[in-house]
């Protein structure tokens, strides 16, 4: 136990106390935040130059008021539009929008003019379009003499509920439609998580393993302990490493992003939305996502953190030690060659980039079988079912996956085990699977 | 005194081949024991299961009276016949993390260190890290890391290969250093010459199994031609050729076989009567290379016979 301490501390700190770490476990935070302040400033760009509008309105639609907005400044003079159109040149005004007479209230096309030698970028003339479009609708409820209050009756907002037949009906267990966009973001992010976590983190332990090997230090260690110390040790370690760099980068992306923002005045939540992951929440407007802010953050409050995040952490674990234990095996068979690398490695890296692939279509549809399978299958539960627990999947498949999850960590392990023994001492052997499999049975 | 390493009928197999062939040996207590043999012999192998590097699938290895544990290779050192260091880490560090995975306490380890730089006066390479270092400078550290923890069973693998002469002459110095404060020595390799200035005992392997074994001055002596060479001047007379069966090398030189002391005592007497001046004698005794040769020879026609 001493010895493997030992290792596991060694590989640690070599690891973090590396230039290399360091600097990217700061430079990234720095770059999302960089990035996203840049992303905000893109989209919250306005075109700066204002334009003096001159509003021609014949039917007196606008009742001579237009507020100024999106660096419009609209007049309302008394001059005709054609002694505007013959001033045009000496006025001081950019444009001309000519507001024709309505003469059929139940046309539901009403076509507006605007005179000018600068062109209308499309943004603009959106602008306006949609600030007319109001003004327009208020005065045919006028003219058509409607109730406002009948008419907002008449807008209705169709949302389902879902209610559970058996269990509690409290507040915890009452999912709603912004529970499952929630649990959708959650599950992404979640997954996301694990799938670069399980990826880069054994990646580098198959890379110092071949390392180990080449340098041909491996044979000096296992002098002094067993090879599956040293395997275990450095998965481990290096486990540890991706655990310190995910807390530092879930403290610093925050915080760096608040210190962006507030530098830059940039609002964060101003990202346009498909830069946030709100997969559920898509077609959502801004406004609607910051008038439901208070519901969004009651509901994630309502999630069973205590419940999500021991889980994600354990099936982190096991998803980690499955993977990277694998990962610390095919390492060992590599040796001298990295071409040769790929070929073991693709059937390592299939699983997870399924396993990937299938998240997305769990946090869409929790419940299908595909996802409900996948979470309990152990090669993709780890990515699956951490991206389904924010919809309360039931006990029974949580456990099933964690047994079987428990029963692939001891077995891989185990059997990564027999390969890496055999493979840190093996050299110029082209390590095909059927020879990993010989090593798998040599005796000891 | 108990032999410090015993190995019984060990074997060792990797699917059909037979890496080790039911050997057994001895290692006295305070030697310098040569593992000899050919490229492939199962010289790693046998080293490898001596370490606990890997199991033996039959026999037993004995270490100090007991059968082998986890707990001896503490009291075993081993130097691979490829050496290998963690690069970026700092001499140090390094010493030290692999003197500690010796069961060294962190202290222990530190004043032992202070020690071996001191002594080959490379203090001043504490905070260097091993890629900054020459070949011949890490060939040192890989020594020290070797020996850090005083093991009472030194095991080198080819120590000499790929070492530059200075280093080479220094780690000869510390191994008969070693062998003086009690350590026993496993001294494995395949270039004879260094058998026979460094080692007392020795084991030949070939095609795994153990073909010769025992102290070397018997080994020579059972392998001797009974050959004597003498050196001489004036003239060999017929006389002298007819008594006794004389062969000559060159002018000046003869050589003559006798089976016993006795019996070349006779024939010298038969010589220096005939009148010839002796300016030397001495008995013919074979190299550790022509005792090799001829005992993996035998043993190929052995195998083909």
């Amino acid at each position: 136990m001493n010895k493997l301490w030992l290792i596991i501390k060694r590989e640690y700190l070599t690891r973090v106390t590396r230039k290399q770490f360091i600097l990217t476990t700061l430079i990234t935070p720095v770059a999302f935040a960089i990035f996203f302040a840049i992303v905000g400033f893109i989209f919250s760009y306005q075109s700066d130059a204002g334009s003096k509008v001159a509003v021609v309105d014949p039917g007196n639609i606008l009742e001579k008021s237009l507020p100024d907005s999106r660096n419009f400044y609209f007049s309302f003079p008394d001059d005709s539009l054609a002694a505007l159109k013959a001033n045009m040149a000496s006025s001081e005004y950019d444009g001309i929008l000519y507001i024709p007479p309505i003469d059929n209230l139940s046309d539901t096309r009403f076509k507006l003019l605007y005179y000018s030698d600068k062109s209308l970028d499309l943004d603009r003339s959106e602008a306006m379009e949609s600030l007319i479009a109001e003004r327009v609708r208020d005065y045919k409820i006028g003219a058509l003499k409607f109730d406002t209050k009948q008419l907002e009756a008449l807008d209705v907002k169709v949302t389902i509920d879902p209610e559970p037949i058996f269990g509690k009906d409290d507040e915890a267990n009452n999912p709603t439609t912004i529970t499952s966009a929630i649990g959708a973001g959650i599950g992404a992010v979640m997954g996301i998580i694990m799938y670069m976590m399980v990826f880069l983190n054994g990646a580098m332990v198959m890379r110092s393993v071949m390392e180990e090997k080449m340098n041909r230090i491996v044979e000096v260690m296992i002098s002094s302990v067993k090879p599956f110390q040293l395997m275990i040790g450095k998965v481990i370690g290096v486990g540890a490493v991706g655990m310190t760099q995910m807390l530092i980068w879930a403290i610093l992306i925050p915080l760096f992003g608040l210190i962006v923002s507030l530098i830059f005045g940039t609002d964060m939540s101003s990202a346009p939305p498909g830069m946030t992951p709100n997969m559920g929440g898509a077609g959502m407007q801004p406004e609607d996502i910051e008038a439901s802010l208070p519901m969004i953050m009651q509901e994630i409050g309502n999630l069973n953190w205590w419940l999500i995040i021991p889980l994600f952490f354990i099936f982190f674990l096991g998803g980690y030690l499955v993977y990277a234990s694998l990962f610390a095996a095919v390492g060992s068979a590599i040796g001298d060659d990295l071409g040769e690398s790929n070929s073991l490695t693709l059937p390592i890296t299939i699983p997870v980039i399924l396993a990937f692939y299938i998240m997305f279509v769990a946090i869409r549809s929790p419940n299908s079988s595909l996802a409900v399978w996948a979470s309990i299958f152990p090669l993709f539960s780890p990515i699956v079912m951490p991206a389904r627990l924010a919809f309360n999947p039931p006990a029974w498949q949580i456990i099933l996956s964690l047994l079987f999850l428990a029963g692939a960590v001891i077995f891989f392990v185990w059997i990564s085990g027999r390969i890496y023994r055999v493979g840190i001492l093996m050299y110029g052997k082209k390590a095909s699977f059927k020879e990993l499999w010989k090593w798998v049975r040599y005796s000891n | 005194m108990a032999p410090i390493l015993e190995g019984k009928n060990v074997v060792k197999r990797y699917g059909q081949y037979v890496a080790v062939d039911r050997i057994s040996f001895a290692v006295p207590q305070g030697s310098i024991f040569g593992l000899l043999g050919p490229n492939g012999a199962g010289k790693t192998s046998l080293i490898r299961i001596i370490t606990g590097i890997t199991g033996a699938d039959e026999g037993e290895i004995w270490f100090e009276g007991k059968p082998i544990t986890n707990r001896h290779p503490e009291r075993i050192g081993y130097m691979p016949e490829e050496r290998g260091l963690y690069k970026k880490m700092k001499v140090g560090e390094q010493l030290i993390y692999l003197a500690r995975l010796k069961g060294m306490t962190e202290a222990a380890a530190k004043a032992a260190l202070k020690h071996w730089l001191d002594k080959f006066e490379i203090g001043h390479w504490w905070n260097k890290k091993i890629d900054e270092l020459s070949k011949g400078m890490s060939q040192k550290i890989q020594f020290i890391a070797t020996v850090i923890h005083e093991p009472a069973l030194l095991i080198l693998d080819e120590p000499f290969s790929g070492l530059d002469p200075i280093n080479a002459n220094m780690i000869e110095r510390e191994i008969h250093q070693m062998k003086q404060n009690g350590t026993s020595i496993i001294f494995s390799t395949h270039r004879m010459e260094q058998v026979e200035t460094i080692c007392d005992h020795l084991m030949l392997v070939n095609q795994g199994e153990n073909i010769l074994w025992g102290e070397v001055a018997e080994i020579k002596n059972r392998f001797k031609p009974n050959q004597f060479e003498v050196q001489f001047r004036g003239e060999l007379s017929a006389e002298l050729m007819a008594k006794v069966e004389l062969q000559i090398l060159n002018p000046g030189h003869l050589m003559f076989k006798a089976e016993s002391e006795q019996e070349a005592n006779r024939i010298l007497r038969v010589i220096l009567d005939s009148g010839l001046m002796i300016s030397s004698m001495h008995e013919i005794l074979p190299s550790i290379n022509d005792i090799f040769i001829q005992s993996v020879e035998a043993d190929l026609s052995q195998i083909s016979a």
